[in-house]
């Protein structure tokens, strides 16, 4: 056919192929990165739905918001070995740098007020592997899954009169975290508190044998209930100064423990605790030895990704670890990117 | 027209390579838009597919300084020469640049560097937040750069194949096409 008005040779066909492989192209990559859905459940919605209402604090952690870091060791007994070949469970004393923290995105929570408290561990096998937790005094997690968990900081900070009704009535794995919140007696230490890792992994053993396992630190010191009302009139900063104290008095110890679920335990939900009776090993000692203000010390710079593990264990059916990660990660993105904000007090303070 | 053909070995890893660099492009941008379990699945690919790539890069690399490669057609225009030179030096330059970028940042955080499990790379960078925080943004913003880049390769290379018909596409075609002469 005759197109005098254009050149006949003119390749229009092989432009119209070049323009939809690189549009196909270019489309499918911002698919992929889930720029045309924006309903999709980010980590950027995430931590927009855990900021306070003045927004975060720069160059702060967007959960446990604040805390001290401190140093010390764990000292294991070898028991572990029976659940997991990881080099940190084999008998022998390994640095830890930890933090004490709280359960509040807000850096200035009043200590008296952090119904959950938390501490993060970084354990440094003899291998150079680490072993990092982030465990909190709940024992059991409010919902069983990421959405439920979002939809909950939603429901926290709405506005609407019966938000945190409906949540629950649509959530009643809640019920179990509310009646710890409202029966179990506050302390005032984070040396008398049980922290519990919550989420379950999977422990390899020498023989190859998988074992799926809940961890917990448990205290030395006897846990004395204090009043709420009476912790609430405290200074802000109380747990702060007790633990400071405390250890400068002398070290302050936990037992680590691993129980193993049973058959038909819930190893993927975080919100059902495993019955009673669960074999459990005692697989060491915790020892904080020194305490550091979180702007100097070595804590600060530490992403608790609780899925950096030694060889010997990994994660399980358990959704949380995959989104704590991916969310810790952004947020320590966002915090590093902000480093000027939160400097060394002293120049050289940091180890 | 043997002669005006990369070596097989060259074709092998052009086409090698830029399936795994295409993935990792996806799996980079897919894994940090999700929080799902397969968020540690495509990190878990991530990690030792760009140190494979590192490694396949400096191969070629070494390739190229020693076999060469065909020369360009006489008639092709002197801009087009520039531009094809230039974005291949670009692109040599981020399949090196892009997995050390992933293996510094991840020591500047003293995030251990796990390939697999019992398989740990040594910190390339003391832990710094600061040096963290450069090279996490250059990742991620060299990331875009590199697909576009790649977009625009792609659409040079069909250019020569479907428009030109010079024989460049030919050159690293994984099997030898009809060169029109
Ligand atoms: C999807 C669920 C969760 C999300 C989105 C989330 C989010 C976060 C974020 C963004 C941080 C700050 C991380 C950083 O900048 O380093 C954090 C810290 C922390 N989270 Fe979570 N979290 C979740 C579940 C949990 C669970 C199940 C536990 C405990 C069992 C927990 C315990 C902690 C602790 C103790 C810290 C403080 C870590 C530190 O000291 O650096 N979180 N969380
Ligand atoms: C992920 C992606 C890719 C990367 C990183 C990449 C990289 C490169 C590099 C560095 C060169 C220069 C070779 C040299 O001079 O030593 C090259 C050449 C070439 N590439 Fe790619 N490439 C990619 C994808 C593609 C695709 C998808 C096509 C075609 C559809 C293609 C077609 C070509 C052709 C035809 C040449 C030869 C150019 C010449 O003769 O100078 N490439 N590529
Ligand atoms: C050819 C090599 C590589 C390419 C093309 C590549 C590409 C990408 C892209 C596009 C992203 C998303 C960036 C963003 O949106 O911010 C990303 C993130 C990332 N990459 Fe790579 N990468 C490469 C190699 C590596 C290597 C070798 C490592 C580590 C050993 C690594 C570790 C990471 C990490 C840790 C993230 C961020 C994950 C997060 O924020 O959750 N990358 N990469």
């Amino acid at each position: 056919m005759a197109q005098p008005s254009r050149p006949s040779r003119f390749p229009l066909g092989s432009f119209v192929v070049i323009a939809a492989v690189l549009g196909g192209g270019a489309a499918a990559f911002a698919y992929t990165a889930g720029w045309l859905s924006p309903e999709r459940l980010s980590r950027e919605r995430v931590l927009a739905a855990l900021s306070p209402p003045g927004g975060p604090a720069p160059g702060h952690r967007r959960n446990h918001t604040k805390g001290l870091c401190f140093t010390g060791s764990f000292e294991a007994n070898g028991a572990g070995a029976a659940l997991s070949r990881a080099p940190v469970l084999a008998a022998g004393r390994y640095p830890v740098i930890g933090r004490f923290n709280l359960a509040s995105a807000v850096l200035a929570q009043p200590d008296g007020q952090a119904r959950v408290r938390g501490l993060s561990l970084s354990i440094a096998g003899p291998d150079g592997s680490e072993w990092r937790t982030a465990m909190i005094t709940a024992p059991v997690f409010p919902v069983s899954n990421v959405e439920a968990f979002y939809a909950l900081q939603m429901a926290a900070k709405s506005k609407e009169p019966g938000a945190m009704g409906a949540f629950a009535a649509a959530h009643p794995e809640i019920a179990a975290f509310g009646r710890w919140a409202g029966s179990a007696p506050w302390t005032g230490s984070y040396a008398e508190e049980r922290y519990n890792a919550l989420n379950a992994f999977l422990f390899t053993d020498a023989e190859g044998h998988d074992h799926a396992v809940r961890w917990s630190v448990r205290p030395e010191a006897r846990p004395v209930p204090v009043p709420h009302e009476q912790l609430a009139a405290k200074p802000p900063d109380f747990l702060d100064g007790e633990i400071k104290a405390r250890i400068a008095a002398g070290p302050v110890r936990w037992t680590v423990t691993v129980t193993e679920a049973g058959p038909e335990d819930p190893v993927a939900d975080p919100s059902k605790a495993w019955p009673e009776g669960r074999r459990t090993i005692e697989v060491g000692t915790l020892t904080a030895e020194a305490v550091q203000e979180e702007q100097d010390g070595p804590c600060r710079d530490i992403n608790y990704d609780p899925t950096v593990l030694p060889p010997g264990m990994r994660t399980s059916a358990d959704p949380f670890p995959a989104a704590r990660s991916s969310a810790y990660a952004l947020s320590y993105q966002r915090r590093a990117a902000e480093a000027a904000a939160y400097p060394h007090s002293a120049p050289g303070g940091r180890p | 027209m043997t002669a005006a053909r990369f070596s097989p070995m060259q074709r092998l890893l052009h086409w090698l390579m830029a399936a795994c660099i295409l993935a990792m492009l996806f799996i980079g941008v897919g894994m940090v838009s999700t929080l799902s379990t397969r968020y540690l699945t495509l990190v878990s690919i991530h990690k030792p597919l760009g140190i494979a790539i590192l490694l396949l890069a400096l191969l070629r690399l070494g390739l190229r300084l020693r076999r060469g490669a065909p020369p360009l057609p006489a008639e092709l225009p002197e801009p087009m020469r520039l531009a094809a030179h230039l974005s291949h030096v670009v692109l040599y330059g981020l399949m090196v640049a892009m997995p050390l970028l992933g293996w510094a940042m991840l020591s500047a955080e003293g995030y251990p560097v796990v390939l697999w499990e019992g398989m740990r790379l040594p910190p390339i960078l003391p832990q710094s937040l600061e040096t963290y925080a450069l090279l996490r943004q250059a990742h991620g913003l060299l990331g875009y750069a590199f697909f576009a880049v790649i977009l625009a390769h792609l659409g040079a290379a069909l250019f020569h194949a479907l428009v030109r018909r010079d024989g460049v596409f030919e050159a690293m075609a994984p099997v030898a096409g009809r060169v029109e002469d």
